[in-house]
């Protein structure tokens, strides 16, 4: 379970990313975090990853009150929670296999056991046969489902994606959805933040939309509202025209 | 990829740097042994000449017997001996004999005519000694009075001269050693940046993260020990019977280098490789250490 409870975080006096946000996220859930850009949404994750201390209130992690977490168990945490990032975040010098291999071998496993973990992952997110290849040799959408197979395969409770379609066309965007949501079927606490319309909608899941660092709607069933992408694009779209 | 093989992996991939960190802790390594052992002989020959007789009374040739055993009376007499041993021509043969019975010519040249006979003097107190003096010097047939004391001093002289270059050019180069494994590991971690922040966020730990550059560090190190082991090895072997003719009459040294197949040779070897190859993975371990230190935060 996840509490975020009367959690702020501000960089520097002027920027405040979140503001008093008190929200609670069950064992097993699968939840859409939307909103525009820079409304918060990273923030929210890198605070769960303990990437980022918030700057008051208290976030518990599996029973962890994270914000008062010592610097020498941190990496205990990052076991709980698998991160999949926008920009995969993968080491270029080293084969798919490898990559995913890390995620085993920081926990200190055989390299049997590593062997046989990574075989399966990468069956999962179906890059069997690209085991020996590297990061570079790869599409944008097969070294985000490295990625993903690196953040599962030490088998977290719970699994941050940040945006983690935002560089694929949609087709390949889909796969990435139906790899998470095959992931949560099996038991994993699952938190998408994403500008994808298509995909809160498609998916019917948990929607939380966060504004300007305050969360506006928390819905069961969520959809993105025509009004958030309207608001949305009108943001965007006088954000270029102010460039212009 | 286990920390031992990652560090190899950093390693190959940049020989270069490795190589600089390498011949720097064999030129410490080398300067520290040599020192070292030095020193620790240095130590040797003073303790076998602290053991010896604290004086020596030569005798002329044409010295009594009567007039030695004289000396040797009044000098016990005083109560201030605590012992004295009268070596004549035929004994002080004996010893030159035994201690150059590997060198024929040398024996041949000598018989115990050209010898002087002695009485070999300790006092209960060193410093008896003085006042001792005017009675062995003034005995008749007496040559030369020779004190340990004064070979002892110069010898310490030149010890603690020895011993205070040496540190000083060894503390020197340690820190030369560190600095440079120092500025090898902080680039190297420098390089690999990106790599430690993933790794960090896929919740490596702190030493899976830190022991691969530590243990290169450490092996650099003991790469650089073993190579100056090595060449001081050698160097011993080559010069072995200089040293022998010089100092083969200390116990010690005689035991270690007189039989390349004996346990003590064996174990002295052994042990001294072990103890600056334990030193040279400290050395390139607290480099590494500070490195990380300040270049990961945690």
């Amino acid at each position: 379970m996840i509490q975020f409870d009367h959690v702020s975080k501000e960089f520097g006096a002027s920027s405040v990313a979140l503001s008093d946000i008190t929200v609670e996220i069950r064992d097993g859930e699968f939840v859409f975090l939307i909103g525009a850009s820079g409304a918060g949404k990273s923030t929210f994750l890198r605070l769960i990853l303990r990437d980022l201390l918030p700057t008051s209130g208290i976030i518990i992690v599996d029973d962890w009150d994270i914000t008062k977490l010592p610097q020498s168990k941190i990496h205990l945490l990052r076991r709980k929670v698998g991160m999949v990032f926008q920009d995969f975040k993968l080491l270029i010098d080293r084969t798919i296999y490898e990559n995913v291999a890390l995620g085993l071998e920081i926990l200190g496993k055989s390299k049997e056991e590593t062997e046989k973990g990574v075989v399966d992952v990468l069956e999962l997110v179906g890059l069997s046969n690209k085991k020996n290849s590297f990061p570079l040799q790869l599409s944008a959408g097969e070294m985000q489902r490295v990625s993903i197979a690196r953040a599962i395969v030490g088998g977290p409770k719970i699994l941050l994606a940040d945006e983690p379609t935002g560089n694929l066309d949609p087709d390949t965007s889909w796969d990435i959805m139906q790899i998470l949501r095959e992931i949560h079927s099996l038991g994993t606490t699952v938190i998408v933040a994403t500008h994808n319309a298509a995909f809160v909608n498609e998916m019917k899941k948990r929607t939380i939309t966060i504004k300007n660092g305050e969360i506006t709607s928390d819905e069961e069933k969520g959809r993105y509202h025509q009004t958030e992408r309207g608001k949305e694009h009108r943001h965007h779209h006088s954000e270029a025209h102010k460039e212009k | 990829m286990k920390p031992l093989t990652t560090s190899w992996t950093h390693i190959r991939r940049s020989p270069y740097q490795a190589l600089a960190a390498v011949l720097t802790m064999f030129l410490t390594f080398l300067v520290s042994g040599v020192f070292g052992l030095t020193v620790a002989t240095s130590f040797l020959v003073l303790h076998y000449f602290e053991s010896k007789p604290q004086a020596t009374v030569f005798f002329n040739d044409t010295a009594q017997t009567p007039q030695i055993e004289s000396l040797k009376a009044t000098l016990e007499a005083t109560g201030k001996i605590a012992n004295i041993t009268y070596v004549s021509k035929d004994d002080a043969l004996a010893i030159y004999k035994e201690q150059n019975k590997s060198d024929p010519l040398l024996l041949e040249m000598v018989n115990a005519d050209i010898l002087p006979a002695s009485l070999e003097v300790s006092a209960t107190d060193p410093r008896h000694l003085k006042e001792l003096e005017p009675i062995m010097k003034g005995a008749p047939g007496v040559e030369e009075v020779i004190y340990q004391k004064d070979v002892v001093d110069t010898l310490v002289s030149w010890t603690n001269a020895v011993r205070l270059v040496g540190s000083v050019l060894v503390v020197l180069l340690s820190i030369d050693a560190i600095l440079i494994v120092m500025t090898i590991i902080g680039m190297k971690v420098a390089m690999k940046k990106d790599e430690v922040e993933i790794l960090k966020l896929i919740g490596a730990s702190k030493w899976y993260i830190q022991l691969p550059f530590l243990l290169e560090g450490g092996m650099y190190g003991v790469v650089g020990s073993f190579m100056a082991w090595l060449v001081m090895f050698i160097l011993i072997l080559w010069f072995r019977s200089s040293i022998l003719s010089f100092l083969g009459i200390i116990p010690i040294i005689g035991a270690v280098l007189g039989n390349l197949l004996s346990a003590a040779f064996f174990g002295c070897t052994i042990g001294f490789l072990f103890i600056l190859s334990a030193l040279g993975f400290l050395l390139g371990g607290i480099g590494s250490l500070i490195a990380l230190k300040k270049y990961i935060a945690f």
